[in-house]
C-alpha cells in the first residue's frame, strides 16, 4: 500500500495535504481497498464548518455505507464535484484526483497532532 | 462459523471472506463490479456449497411433495425440475428453493443457506409413513457456472450439449443443474465434498471468474429475484411477492393454499413491486422509507446500485394502490428524499435470453 511521506493521516484513514492554512483530505489508499469499489460519494459543500472528528462525507461501496470523519477543525471550501459523476476515482487515485475536500484550517495546530507516514504505516500493517 | 471445502480456494484466489448465515463465505474477490460484468459477458464461478440439498424418496412421494409445496410436483418427468415455495399455514414464505424429480420416487431439494435447518426441522414434522428424508448437505459441495460462455463450459467439462433449462443430469456421484440466480446461461454443479477442489481448479481453468457473493446479489437482483429474509418472509404470501407463476391452485390441498386462494378471491392488499430510482442517489440498501407524497408507505427490501444499469434499483411491498408501474414514489436516504418509480420486472434482460 503507498503512502506519501508528505501527508498527515488520522487514526480512522483519512489523510491530509497542508498548504499555506488550506488542508486537502482524502482517504487512504488502505482505506480504498478495505471499502472495495467505491459507487458513491457524497462530499461536503463549500461553507460547511467541520469539528475535528465529526462526520463531513459518506462513501459507499457495493456492499457498505462508510462515514469519512475530519482530521482537522475549519470551514470547507471546495468538495471535489468530479466524485459526483466519477466515485472511482477514490480507488484509482487515492492522493491525487481522489481528494474528497480542501477545508481552511481554524486550529493549524490539530494537524501536527496526526500521524505521520512512519506512525500510519505502523497502524495498518 | 462453518466453512465450505472451498474455503482455502477463496483464500488462495485472494478472496474477501465474511459470515453469511453463519458460513464464512468469499463476498469478493478482484471487485464486486468486475465479477458482475465477468458473468453478464463471459462466464463466473460461484461457490454454493453453503446450499442446502434434501432428498426425499419412498413410494407415493410425489404426492406427499404436493402438500408441501406450490407447485404442480407430480407433473415433473424424471431429470426436470422446478422453482417453487415452501409455505407456513398462514401462505408465509418458509422458504423457495428448487425441485428436481431426481428419480421416478426420488426428488432432490435445493434450499438456501440461512434455511437448512429450518426447513429441515419443517419437512420432518411433516414426514409420512414410508417416505425417507435425508438432509445430504454436508456431503456436497456446489458451484454454479454462469454467463453467456457457460454452455461451453458445460461441453468442456462433460462432452454434449447443455441441456435445456431446468433439467438435472447425473455424471456418476456429481450432478448438474440446468439453472442459476444470475439471469444468465449456466450451471449449478453438485459434487461430493472431497471432489470441490478439483473441481474448482478445473473450472477456473476453463476460464470461469471466481464470483463472490456480493456479485451473486446483484446479479440477482437485476433480474429482480427474491432473496428469503430480504424479499420473502413467513408473513408474506408469494402471491403478494409477485411469484403466483409458481403457484398452483388448482392441484390438491397443500399447506398454505387456503389463505392463497382466500386472498385471490378477496384481492391483495399490498405486492412486492420493482423500484427504479430516477435520481442520482446512494446505493439503495434494506430498511430505507419508501414515501408517497409526504407519507411514508413502507421500507425496501433488497437494493442496490446496478452495476449493468448504473442506476439505483430496489424491491419492496407496497399498499396495492401504488404498485402500478409508472407509481411514483420517493426513496429516503439518511433524511434526503430521491425521486423513484415503479417500474416492470426484470429490471434488466441479459443479451440474447
Amino acid at each position: 500500500m503507498s503512502i506519501p511521506a508528505d501527508l498527515k493521516f488520522a487514526e480512522s484513514h483519512e489523510w491530509v495535504r497542508v498548504e499555506g492554512d488550506i488542508a486537502t483530505v482524502g482517504i487512504s489508499d488502505h482505506a480504498q481497498a478495505e471499502l472495495t469499489d467505491i459507487v458513491f460519494a457524497e462530499p461536503p459543500q463549500a461553507g460547511r464548518k467541520a469539528i475535528a472528528g465529526e462526520t463531513i462525507a459518506i462513501v459507499e461501496s457495493v456492499k457498505a455505507a462508510s462515514d469519512i470523519y475530519s482530521p482537522v477543525s475549519g470551514e470547507v471550501i471546495e468538495g471535489n464535484s468530479a466524485l459526483d459523476s466519477n466515485p472511482s476515482l477514490l480507488n484509482t487515485d487515492p492522493y491525487g484526483d481522489g481528494w474528497i475536500y480542501k477545508i481552511k484550517l481554524s486550529d493549524p495546530a490539530e494537524v501536527a497532532a496526526l500521524k505521520t507516514p512512519e506512525q500510519y504505516q505502523s497502524q495498518i500493517s | 462459523m462453518k466453512r465450505t471445502p472451498l474455503y482455502q480456494k477463496h483464500l488462495d484466489a485472494g478472496g474477501r471472506v465474511v459470515d453469511f448465515a453463519g458460513w464464512e463465505m468469499p463476498v469478493q474477490y478482484k471487485g464486486i463490479l468486475d465479477e458482475h460484468k465477468a458473468v453478464r459477458s463471459s462466464v463466473g464461478v460461484f461457490d454454493i456449497s453453503h446450499m442446502g440439498e434434501f432428498f426425499v424418496s419412498g413410494p407415493g412421494v410425489a404426492a406427499w411433495l404436493e402438500g408441501l409445496l406450490t407447485n404442480r410436483v407430480g407433473a415433473l418427468a424424471e431429470g426436470q425440475g422446478h422453482y417453487t415455495l415452501m409455505l407456513n399455514e398462514n401462505g408465509g414464505v418458509i422458504d423457495d428453493l428448487i425441485v428436481y424429480r431426481f428419480g421416478t420416487e426420488e426428488f432432490l431439494l435445493i434450499v438456501n443457506a440461512s434455511m437448512i435447518d429450518g426447513d429441515a426441522a419443517w419437512i420432518q414434522s411433516h414426514l409420512a409413513p414410508g417416505i425417507k428424508f435425508e438432509n445430504a448437505s454436508d456431503r456436497y459441495a456446489a458451484v454454479a457456472v454462469q454467463g453467456p460462455e457457460a454452455p461451453k463450459l458445460f461441453t468442456a467439462l462433460f462432452g454434449g450439449e447443455m441441456p435445456e433449462k431446468n433439467r438435472i443430469v447425473k455424471f456418476g456421484e456429481t450432478f448438474a443443474g440446468i439453472t442459476g440466480y444470475t439471469g444468465e446461461e449456466g450451471f449449478e454443479l453438485f459434487v461430493p465434498a472431497a471432489e470441490a477442489e478439483a473441481i474448482w481448479d478445473k473450472v477456473l481453468a476453463l476460464g470461469a471468474k471466481p464470483c463472490g457473493l456480493g456479485a451473486r446479489d446483484t446479479l440477482r437482483l437485476e433480474m429482480a429475484y427474491p432473496l428469503n429474509g430480504s424479499d420473502l418472509s413467513p408473513e408474506r404470501t408469494p402471491l403478494e411477492a409477485g411469484l403466483g407463476f409458481f403457484v398452483d391452485l388448482e392441484k390438491g390441498d397443500f399447506i398454505g393454499k387456503s389463505v392463497l386462494a382466500a386472498q385471490k378471491l378477496s384481492g391483495l392488499t399490498r405486492r412486492l413491486v420493482a423500484i427504479q430510482v430516477l435520481d442520482k442517489a446512494p446505493p439503495i440498501r434494506s430498511h430505507y422509507p419508501v414515501i408517497v407524497g409526504d407519507m411514508p408507505i413502507s421500507e425496501t427490501g433488497s437494493g442496490a446500485l446496478s452495476p449493468s444499469l448504473g442506476y439505483g434499483i430496489a424491491m419492496a411491498y407496497l399498499p396495492i394502490e401504488f404498485t402500478k408501474v409508472g407509481q411514483e414514489v420517493a426513496i429516503d436516504v439518511r433524511g434526503k428524499q430521491y425521486r423513484a418509480q415503479v417500474v416492470k420486472k426484470p429490471f434488466y434482460r441479459p443479451a440474447n435470453r
